[in-house]
């Protein structure tokens, strides 16, 4: 009798790295107020534009330096990990818990089901994404809700036709047919044998769509229509450096750097759970 | 004779573009009875499980017949009805073992689920349930096979998983859709002999899908022959290898390959019996005419 042998699971660099930073990210955010060295919000005009620890002329204690008004720019950037998380959770699971279960009903059951979902979809997929972001958040006004219904209405066709077309191509398969045969209804096929195997494309979906709502996010705040302007967000914060870019480079390069970071660690986090989850590829 | 374990009665069906696909085919297998369906690729066997097991793909029609489950007529029932009943009764050993598996469930759950779930039996029953068939097909540590997922066994192995999985149930009826043509040559043999030994003590009716007059020899005790959706020919097995009747039955033996002289045997099926076959075929088609509606259940 010939056995696959079971591999020693591999450790996996990307995944831990990617983890780590967001892990930490996150955890500064969770806990702003004891982390943050200095209130986010509080001006001080003798120390304006004080460049970061490593430059002549910095200050201890400001250790990246402060924005044109004075203000700790470690300490806006902590703050605004806030808003940030906040957004890439809350509007990333709703976009997905709408596009998955829309998606795999959509693909396992074919039919109409299929039909309508796939013209909703065609339909949305029409509208430039970014211009109808900021559509919708003109419409409902700004505000921290606002922005993620906007994010999670725009962004749940992402999730619905990459989960329909794995559903697809999972209900073809002849363990689905098994399951039909033994008994089991439609709906426990769909949710028992179909769901798991496209669970793992979801995971690495929806890691991925946090990066993107942070993104959005940012570019609203860019655009002055996330939140109210005194709570700090990346993209406000990139806003502002701007236009002191060539005085003060670290108020726009800083809060790039962390935009960057986290976005790529989410869809680098993203990857690593999906072959993490698949046991096939595990 | 008692009540046969399935009856198909002159069942017939078609594509979506109206092509017939079945030809009006009858057929019985009668309790503990194993009866191999044969034929070319594209002669429809596997639909002909399909239908039985109400899992024909949407694009396929039942025009005409009956099945008929240990007297019950399948297309008397309620969907969800037939649906029940074909789970309670029948169970499936497939052709590709590689995929008739969920890649992301352990064997074991997948084994009990059906037990647990749709036969109502508690875990514990069903646990012993699935460690018994699996010791009768050989696995020997069925712990260690239970926490495996299906990619971690080999196809020989999975296919005696889906084997006992087929068995545990104590199905009236199994539908086997060429059980061994996955697999390698040596392994088909230990598949073979497996569920006739697992037939033999379950008493369990077959009806044993293939294309290998080989098989057939070695596990069946009758025949049908079909060509292109139509049965050709039915006999007991003995009788039709002995002296077949049908000059299609005839052809496709002839066209089995012989360890004697395997260059000399290995031929096509006679074009001048094909064709005869598809002319007769031709006119029944034009003058047919479905005459009822048929048990299309699903």
């Amino acid at each position: 009798m010939v056995e696959a042998r079971q591999l020693p699971r591999r450790a996996n660099p990307r995944l831990w790295l990617a983890g780590g930073w967001l892990l930490a990210v996150l955890m500064a955010a969770i806990f702003a107020p004891l982390v943050a060295p200095h209130d986010p919000l509080a001006q001080d005009l003798m120390l304006e534009r004080l460049p970061p620890f490593w430059v002549t002329g910095a200050e201890p204690g400001y250790w990246l330096g402060t924005d044109s008004l004075g203000r700790d720019l470690l300490s806006r950037l902590i703050y605004g990990g806030r808003i940030a998380f906040a957004v890439a959770f809350a509007a990333a699971i709703a976009a997905c818990l709408t596009g998955s279960a829309l998606g795999l009903v959509a693909g396992y059951f074919g039919g109409w089901a299929d039909r309508i979902v796939s013209r909703i979809v065609d339909i949305w997929m029409a509208f430039p994404p970014v211009l109808f972001a900021i559509l919708l958040v003109a419409v409902l006004g700004t505000g921290l809700s606002s922005v993620i219904i906007a994010i999670a209405v725009i962004d749940w066709t992402r999730f619905c036709r990459v989960v329909r077309a794995e559903a697809m191509s999972q209900a073809r398969m002849d363990y689905v047919e098994n399951a039909r045969i033994a008994g089991f209804s439609r709906i426990d096929v769909m949710l028992r044998e179909v769901l798991p195997n496209v669970l793992p494309t979801i995971v690495a979906l929806l890691s991925l769509e946090m990066g993107i709502a942070v993104i959005v996010e940012a570019i609203l705040s860019f655009v002055n229509l996330s939140i109210s302007t005194d709570d700090p967000t990346w993209g406000g914060m990139i806003a502002e450096g701007r236009l002191s870019i060539h005085q003060a480079w670290w108020v726009l390069v800083f809060p790039l750097i962390m935009l960057i970071l986290t976005v790529l660690s989410f869809s680098q986090f993203g990857e690593g759970l999906k072959s993490r989850f698949d046991p096939v590829l595990r | 004779m008692s009540t046969p374990c399935l009856e198909i009665e002159s069942l017939s069906a078609t594509l979506a573009n109206g092509v017939r696909v079945l030809r009006s085919v009858s057929l019985t297998v009668e309790p503990g009875e194993v009866r191999a369906l044969v034929g070319e690729s594209g002669a429809g066997k596997s639909m002909i499980g399909k239908a039985v097991l109400g899992v024909l793909p949407p694009s396929i029609r039942v025009v005409e017949g009956r099945i008929t489950l240990e007297g019950t007529d399948l297309g008397n029932l309620s969907p969800r009805a037939s649906r029940a009943l074909i789970g309670a009764r029948t169970a499936l050993i497939p052709q590709d073992p590689l995929t008739a598996l969920n890649p992301s469930r352990r064997i074991g759950p997948q084994m009990t689920d059906r037990l647990v779930r749709i036969l109502g039996w508690d875990s514990a029953k069903a646990d012993r349930r699935i460690r018994k068939l699996l010791d009768d097909v050989r696995i020997r540590e069925p712990d260690r096979v239970l926490r495996c997922y299906p990619h971690e066994l080999s196809g020989g192995m999975r296919q005696r998983v889906l084997i006992a999985a087929a068995f545990a149930a104590e199905p009236r009826l199994i539908v086997a859709d060429e059980p061994t043509t996955a697999l390698d040559v040596t392994v088909q043999k230990q598949i073979l002999r497996l569920i006739a030994e697992l037939q033999r003590e379950h008493g369990t009716a077959i009806l044993f899908v293939t294309h290998d007059l080989g098989v057939v020899a070695k596990i069946s005790q009758k025949v049908t022959v079909l060509y292109a959706g139509k049965v050709v020919e039915q006999a007991d097995t003995a009788a039709l290898f002995a002296a077949p009747q049908h000059a299609y039955t005839r052809a496709l033996m002839a066209a089995t390959p012989r360890y004697t002289d395997p260059m000399a045997s290995l031929r096509p099926v006679d074009e001048a019996v094909l064709a005869g076959l598809s002319a007769e075929i031709a006119t029944a088609d034009r003058n047919w005419k479905p005459n009822t509606k048929g048990s299309g259940h699903d």
